[in-house]
């Protein structure tokens, strides 16, 4: 007999299929089997009461940092994994920046061994643009391609060289794999540790202009039209960004742009607000209340693609030390839908758009399969309880990681299952599977 | 405590009144500092801890000298980030100097922010003796004290800061404190160094010289650090003194009658202030350094004494 | 005490201290140090006296002993600090110290450490308007207005037009819960 799941009475929020109303998913053998208003469920047929309960395709995050191989202290592939699925995320994109860097299948084939491992997300490795993402010399683009990479970035640091980005725009066409970039001008940069502005003056920190992302949105954009080669601008952060891809679409350029949680909700003033606590520290930092605002239409209006947490954990000993010296970066997968759907009751987003921009947006930006509930997909499911309420205790958190600037603060909405291919592998109040 | 303050870090948090309390009781350790014998017994079994990360004899010796005064004993653990380099964090430094129980730690760093870090860390009293380029209290309230003295008040006066704002911990501490105390704050220098949206905390800016002190009733010329020359913030500091320096002509035919000179120190003769304004009847530089003991010995002693005891029993 | 009880107190306490400073040849040398704040006055009312007693103006300076007190780790709050003023020197004088009231004794000890910062007089002497008595060390006044005996319980208060009072007074009064 075939394996049977029905989930019930719950608010179906299917962007890609165009569902958004009452409905009972079926789920039969790991995929799809049917949405519909009215179903009979056989006897024997498990069951999950999703009434008052959102139903939406399992969340895909294009951007995570999952540590292994290499700072496993930090993070592995197993516990990003489990964070993952608590967060309602049932596939990520791991970021090649490990030690060593993802520039080879040795190490793409040991994150996904690991991922199979741990039976949790599924995990997308992706490759690094640059040997060691040292800038200097491609990466084979082909062996990572066919050892399962889904794109290619030196995320952690930008690709400096005009002439490198090029090559590299140019030869990922080969094998049709997008380029996610980090998008700074060290130049400008310099020594900035938080966005460059008033709050940055008041607390004597070191500033970043939002230009430092600009010229090099801007410049790789050009680069694009030389080359024809496919541009994914990873967690844009400026208003100029926002412009310049808005632009590029407009004009038809094979570009897409992704939007963390954290610059679409907090902004710089938030960071002298914390009195320098360094779980507001990122790259790129928080931005101006302009910036802030430009990124949130940007999203609402289609010119961002997706919502990506850049899951970015680490210990104690990287971030409880002085702002300058502590290291960018905040986990994400726990808390992004609530924080997220903060958004929506502030009316910054529609629902239905934060839905699409977690799932079908993020699954067409790499052309992932999943982001939808289309009848014959994968069962990759998130049932999500937006009323709950919750007060975030880094200790709880499935992630190695505790650095959060939402420690302490309650938040309203959670995932209470997750479904991977048919499997539940979350469920809120049980140890995950 | 100063006012609700248990800690001295950031004169952005200091009320009027807290700021006020600090500099009425330096009045009073000013003139035990005339005395025969300088010293009182106020701090007596009292411990204050100098540790610094970033060399300054002048800060240092400033806040050695107000403790030794109020008899408070002092020790000096300079830190030239060799403890870093061995892997032991700031937290860890003033974890262990926290084990030897003193009543404040004074602290100076290199980085924005790391006078907080300790304070959340510690039990006892931290004061900043500046922190990156975020803030230096003691200092601003010396120039609080040290103009009040010399203007009678600062309400209803205007002054002027002139030089690399940017990396000025001195000018923030200023900017927040002098318009509490009724001041108007004119800040100049090249454009390169003056910060994004310095503006919006309540002064004018001006790149030039003439016009940021015409009329002004106090001028503060900041030193410019050599290490940003080619920073590049300036070209050279030919062209800086030539533009942004203050010499006697200038200071004649610019400054109303009245106008005081103040500088934080170390001056670089010959770029911010030439040797005949720095050494002439305008300049208070040396006022300055005897108020400065006189500031921290009023912090020391509002921190030392009393309440703060009580807080950790 | 009524304002010609004290009034009549403050030129004994000056007749006598006139008195002692002639026979122990030190007329020339006398200088008095009020004791802020309640002493202040006082030692200005005194220092009349003794002018008109030894024919010249003694000095006048004043002493805030908040910088020597003894309780300043069990006070809640650091005390207010007022000026000390003692402008001339100190040295070879004989030094009258005046307070208003002579209770535990602290405060007159913290005002001779003090007061042996500035140089070392060739004597100090104590006047008081009022000695209530309850002493916690071993100090006595060598000059008192009065001397009363009061119940820990109370509060010995001298008013002095000078600090505002519509008259002169000195009254007891229940202390007030602290």
């Amino acid at each position: 007999m075939s394996d049977v799941l029905f989930i019930e009475g719950g608010r179906v929020i299917d962007p890609a299929s165009g569902v958004d109303g009452v409905r009972t998913v079926v789920i039969r053998d790991g995929k799809v089997a049917e949405v519909a208003e009215r179903v009979e469920r056989p006897r024997d047929a498990r069951a999950v009461d999703a009434r008052n309960r959102w139903v939406t395709p399992g969340f895909v995050d294009l951007h995570v940092h999952l540590r292994e191989p290499g700072q496993e202290y930090k993070e592995t592939v197993a516990t990003g994994a489990r964070a993952a699925v608590a967060g309602g995320f049932t596939a990520v994109c791991a970021m090649p920046n490990t030690k060593p860097v993802n520039d080879c299948a040795a190490v793409t084939e040991l994150v996904l061994a690991r991922a199979a491992a741990a039976g949790l997300a599924r995990v997308y490795p992706v490759g690094a643009i640059s040997k060691g993402s040292n800038g200097e010399e491609l990466a084979e683009y082909g062996e990572l391609k066919a050892s399962g990479c889904v794109a290619l970035s030196d995320d952690g640091r930008p690709v400096m060289s005009s002439a490198l980005m090029r090559r590299a725009l140019e030869y990922a066409r080969a094998f049709g794999l997008p380029l996610t970039v980090h998008e700074e001008d060290l130049h400008l940069v310099g020594k900035g540790v938080m966005h460059e502005g008033a709050a940055a003056t008041r607390l004597g920190l070191k500033g970043i202009p939002s230009q430092a992302e600009d010229v090099m949105v801007l410049r790789d954009i050009a680069l694009v039209e030389l080359t024809g080669g496919r541009l994914h601008v990873a967690h844009v952060s400026t208003a100029g960004a926002v412009r310049a891809i808005r632009e590029a679409k407009r004009r038809g350029l094979p570009v897409t742009g992704e939007v963390t949680p954290h610059h679409l909700a907090l902004s710089d003033e938030d960071v002298a607000a914390s009195g320098y606590s360094t779980d507001f520290k990122m790259n790129p930092p928080l931005r101006a209340a302009e910036d802030v605002r430009a990124c949130r239409e940007g999203l609402a209006d289609g010119t961002l693609d997706a919502i990506a947490t850049d899951h970015a954990p680490h210990s104690a000993v990287e971030k409880d030390v002085e702002f300058d010296a502590a290291a960018n970066g905040i986990v994400g997968l726990e808390t992004a839908f609530s924080v997220c759907l903060g958004l929506v009751r502030e009316g910054a987003l529609t629902e239905r758009r934060l839905v699409e921009a977690l799932t079908a947006g993020p699954a067409r930006v790499f052309g992932l399969p999943g982001g939808t509930l289309a009848r014959g997909a994968a069962a990759d499911v998130a049932v999500l309880d937006p009323a709950a309420e919750w007060t975030l205790d880094p200790a709880r958190l499935q992630s190695k990681g505790r650095n959060t600037p939402w420690k302490g603060r309650r938040l309203a909405g959670r995932c209470t299952h997750t479904i991977v291919g048919g499997r539940i592998v979350h469920e809120e109040g049980k140890a995950d599977r | 405590m100063i006012g609700r303050h248990k800690h001295c870090i950031a004169l952005e948090d200091f009320s009027r009144e807290e700021i006020l309390e600090v500099i009425d009781l330096a009045v009073s350790m000013k003139e035990v500092l005339q005395r025969p014998i300088k010293k009182v017994p106020s701090l007596r079994g009292k411990m204050v801890v100098n540790l610094f990360f970033e060399a300054s004899t002048r800060t240092r010796s400033s806040f050695e000298t107000a403790a030794k005064i109020l008899s408070a004993d002092a020790l000096n653990w300079t830190s030239s980030s060799s403890s870093v380099t061995k892997g032991e964090t700031l937290v860890d430094t003033a974890k262990n100097l926290e084990a030897m129980r003193p009543d404040v730690l004074v602290i100076r760093h290199s980085a924005g922010g790391a006078p907080r870090l300790v304070a959340e860390h510690v039990g006892c009293s931290v004061v900043s003796a500046g922190d990156g380029a975020h803030e230096h209290p003691s200092q601003g309230l010396l120039d609080c004290f040290t103009l009040r003295e010399k203007l009678g008040t600062l309400e209803g006066k205007t002054v002027a800061i002139v030089g690399d704002v940017s990396h000025s911990r001195v000018a923030r501490s200023d900017l927040h404190a002098f318009p509490k105390l009724g001041a108007k704050v004119r800040l100049c220098g090249p454009p390169t160094m003056m910060p994004a949206g310095v503006e919006r905390l309540g002064a004018t800016v001006h790149t030039d010289l003439k016009e940021a002190v015409d009329g002004a009733d106090a001028v503060i010329m900041l030193r410019i650090q050599h290490e940003r020359i080619g920073d590049p913030l300036i070209p050279g500091t030919r062209e800086y003194s030539k533009v942004w320096g203050l010499n006697a002509k200038k200071a004649a035919d610019w400054l109303k009658p009245s106008c005081v000179i103040l500088h934080p120190g170390p001056i670089n003769r010959g770029v911010e202030l030439s040797p005949e304004v720095a050494d002439g009847p305008r300049s208070v530089i040396l006022d300055q350094v005897q108020n400065g003991v006189a500031v921290r010995m009023a912090i020391l002693y509002l921190l030392a004494g009393g309440a703060g005891e009580e807080a950790r029993a | 005490m009524n304002a010609a009880e004290i009034e009549r107190a403050v030129r004994r306490l000056g007749r006598d201290i006139a008195e002692r400073a002639r026979a122990a040849g030190a007329a020339g040398d006398v200088a008095i140090v009020g004791i802020r704040r309640g002493g202040v006055h006082l030692a200005q009312r005194l220092r009349r006296e003794l002018a008109r007693e030894l024919g010249a103006e003694p000095p006048l300076g004043t002493l805030d002993i908040a910088l020597y007190r003894d309780d300043l780790a069990e006070k809640g709050a650091a005390p207010v600090i007022g000026p000390t003023d003692v402008r001339f020197p100190v040295q070879g004088k004989t030094l009258v110290l005046v307070d208003d009231v002579l209770y535990t004794g602290r405060t007159v000890r913290a005002a001779l450490d003090e007061i042996v910062d500035f140089g070392r007089p060739r004597r100090v002497w104590l006047a008081v308007l009022v000695d209530r008595g309850g002493r916690e060390l071993p100090i006595s006044a060598d000059f008192a207005g009065a001397r009363l005996e009061v119940s820990d319980q109370d509060d010995v208060q001298v008013r002095l037009v000078e600090s505002g009072a519509p008259e002169d007074a000195v009254v007891v009064k229940p202390r007030r819960a602290p």
